[in-house]
């Protein structure tokens, strides 16, 4: 793949035209992930209806790798149930990105942790409920 | 993209002047003899080399024989800073630096603390400045080598190096200055500056990559980094990098007759750019210092943004730039001389280094004007950090 800088073309393309950029309306769960301090915060809003993520949003302030995967793993899990989208990894987000260089790896770390802190976050809302 | 590249990284390395090639090709052609030969082959080399000493010495007011040929700033910097610690290890364990230094010089402080030396390393003021009553108060009896940059690399601040000389000469401490930032782009004056040594690099003044300097004032007794052979004067053994003494040379005589006008030229498009960011972009401060900076040097933070992806947009625009945090290394910490002079982290990641050079124009810094908001713009949209409504 080719490369721009650090990254290939995948990901170049998703920090270009990121999925799923900003805040949705009307969430029923939110996660952050990473700190400011490090030099990435990622958060991510989701619409659960029915055990499906119907919708799903993020912001991140981060890298060019943290938002690639930020848009990816939205785009990864929109739509699909919460037992699927718990399963995928932060090796999944990476490769569907074909690749991160090594020192970026953190990144989809991060965004899995982004993830699963907003499911939590609707399993505890709808606990509460 | 078809729009003409903007190079605005002149800090990491400079294009090769034509006139720098050209003065180089005939010592990669027909005149490849080695300078230590005794043949004419060899004659011939080292009158080219004597040549370049002789005019980089007068540039910066030194004699011809204080000139070592090294291969750069990095070399030269350790060179200096490990031959001193050597030279000087029975009378003195101590060195003092700031905390604002390049890795070349910092981490060979840090060498050579592991080696059994002890390192003071000065905290500078929110404009990058040392002081140099800290460099004072920081001498001891063991103190044998102060190093403290010229210019700095990141920020553009230019440190008072006269008056921590004037510090050092009362002390017999030698004092070494790394000029790598400002050879070739504000004057330099051995004596007025008061250095026993200082480093310097061609490939920052338009001159040829792997060739730089190491001005080592007479009587200033200094242990090699590399033996095995007598050239310059058994400081520094190796087969002389003839093209690349030429090629300095040259670039050399080009600042000599471009220095002053570009250096006005150049500081007038770099106030116009970090006054037009600071007016079209809200949230940016710009760091270092106001006036006493390189002419060439923008530095600026902009918040709820991080650098590398202002970098990557700018570079899809075919701008070069370069981020003040290390984000693109593999170390998540922000760059030591921002935490340095108290930005905060967080800021400290959205920060970008613009340099300019002698082929910088009006209409590229206004083009960067042009494009600079919309991308802060677009990352500050996708940013948790940013306040609602505070997206310039």
């Amino acid at each position: 793949m080719r490369q721009t800088g650090p990254y290939n073309e995948k990901v170049m393309d998703h920090f270009r035209n990121p999925r799923n950029a900003g805040e949705l309306e009307n969430p029923n769960g939110i996660g952050t992930a990473g700190n400011p301090v490090c030099g990435d915060i990622m958060e991510i809003s989701i619409r659960i209806e029915d055990e499906v993520i119907k919708d799903v949003r993020f912001r991140t302030f981060g890298c060019g790798a943290a938002i690639a995967t930020s848009s990816m793993v939205t785009e990864l899990v929109k739509n699909k149930t919460i037992d699927e989208a718990l399963a995928v990894s932060n090796r999944a987000v990476a490769e569907a990105l074909g690749g991160l260089p090594p020192v970026k790896m953190h990144c989809s770390v991060l965004a899995e942790e982004a993830l699963r802190s907003a499911i939590d976050d609707f399993r505890r809302r709808q606990g509460n409920s | 993209m078809n729009m003409k590249p903007i190079y605005l990284d002149h800090a990491a390395t400079t294009p090769t002047a034509p006139e720098v090639v050209q003065a180089m090709l005939p010592y990669l052609e027909g005149t490849y003899g080695n300078a230590s030969s005794l043949h004419s082959f060899g004659r011939e080399a080292k009158a080219a080399v004597e040549t370049a000493r002789g005019r980089i010495a007068s540039f910066m007011h030194a004699r011809p024989e204080e000139i070592v040929f090294t291969s750069g700033g990095t070399e030269s910097d350790n060179f200096i800073i490990k031959g001193i610690a050597l030279s000087r290890k029975d009378r003195g364990n101590h060195i003092i630096t700031s905390s604002i230094e390049h890795h070349a010089v910092l981490e060979t402080c840090d060498f050579l603390r592991k080696q059994g030396f002890s390192v003071s390393f000065l905290p500078v003021d929110s404009n990058g400045l040392v002081n140099p009553d800290d460099v004072k108060k920081a001498m001891t009896n063991k103190t044998i080598l102060i190093t403290v940059m010229h210019g700095n690399n990141e920020i553009g601040t230019i440190e008072p190096i006269a008056e921590i000389g004037s510090i050092a000469r009362e002390h017999g401490v030698a004092f070494h200055t790394d000029a790598v930032q400002t050879f070739g782009h504000v004057p330099i004056d051995v004596d007025e500056l008061k250095v026993d040594c200082l480093s310097a690099s061609a490939h920052k003044l338009h001159g040829p990559k792997g060739v730089g300097l190491a001005y080592i004032r007479a009587g200033t007794k200094i242990t090699p980094l590399l033996h095995g052979g007598d050239q310059e004067k058994r400081r520094r053994a190796s087969t002389l990098n003839v093209p690349g003494i030429v090629g300095f040379g040259r670039a050399v005589d080009l600042a000599g007759t471009e220095m002053h006008t570009e250096s006005s030229r150049q500081s007038a498009l770099r106030d116009r750019l970090m006054e037009g960011l600071l007016a079209e972009i809200n949230d940016t401060r710009i760091n270092g210092h106001p006036i006493r900076r390189l002419p060439n040097n923008a530095n600026l933070s902009f918040a709820f943004v991080e650098g590398e992806g202002l970098l990557l947009s700018l570079d899809m625009e075919g701008i070069a730039v370069s981020t003040g945090s290390a984000c693109t290394s593999s170390s998540l910490e922000p760059s030591h001389v921002l935490s340095a002079i108290g930005v905060p982290v967080e800021l400290a990641h959205g920060s970008l280094r613009f340099t300019l050079g002698r082929d910088t124009t009006r209409e590229d810094i206004e083009r960067v004007l042009r494009v600079m908001p919309g991308i802060v713009h677009r990352l500050r949209a996708m940013s948790p950090l940013a306040r609602k409504g505070a997206v310039s």
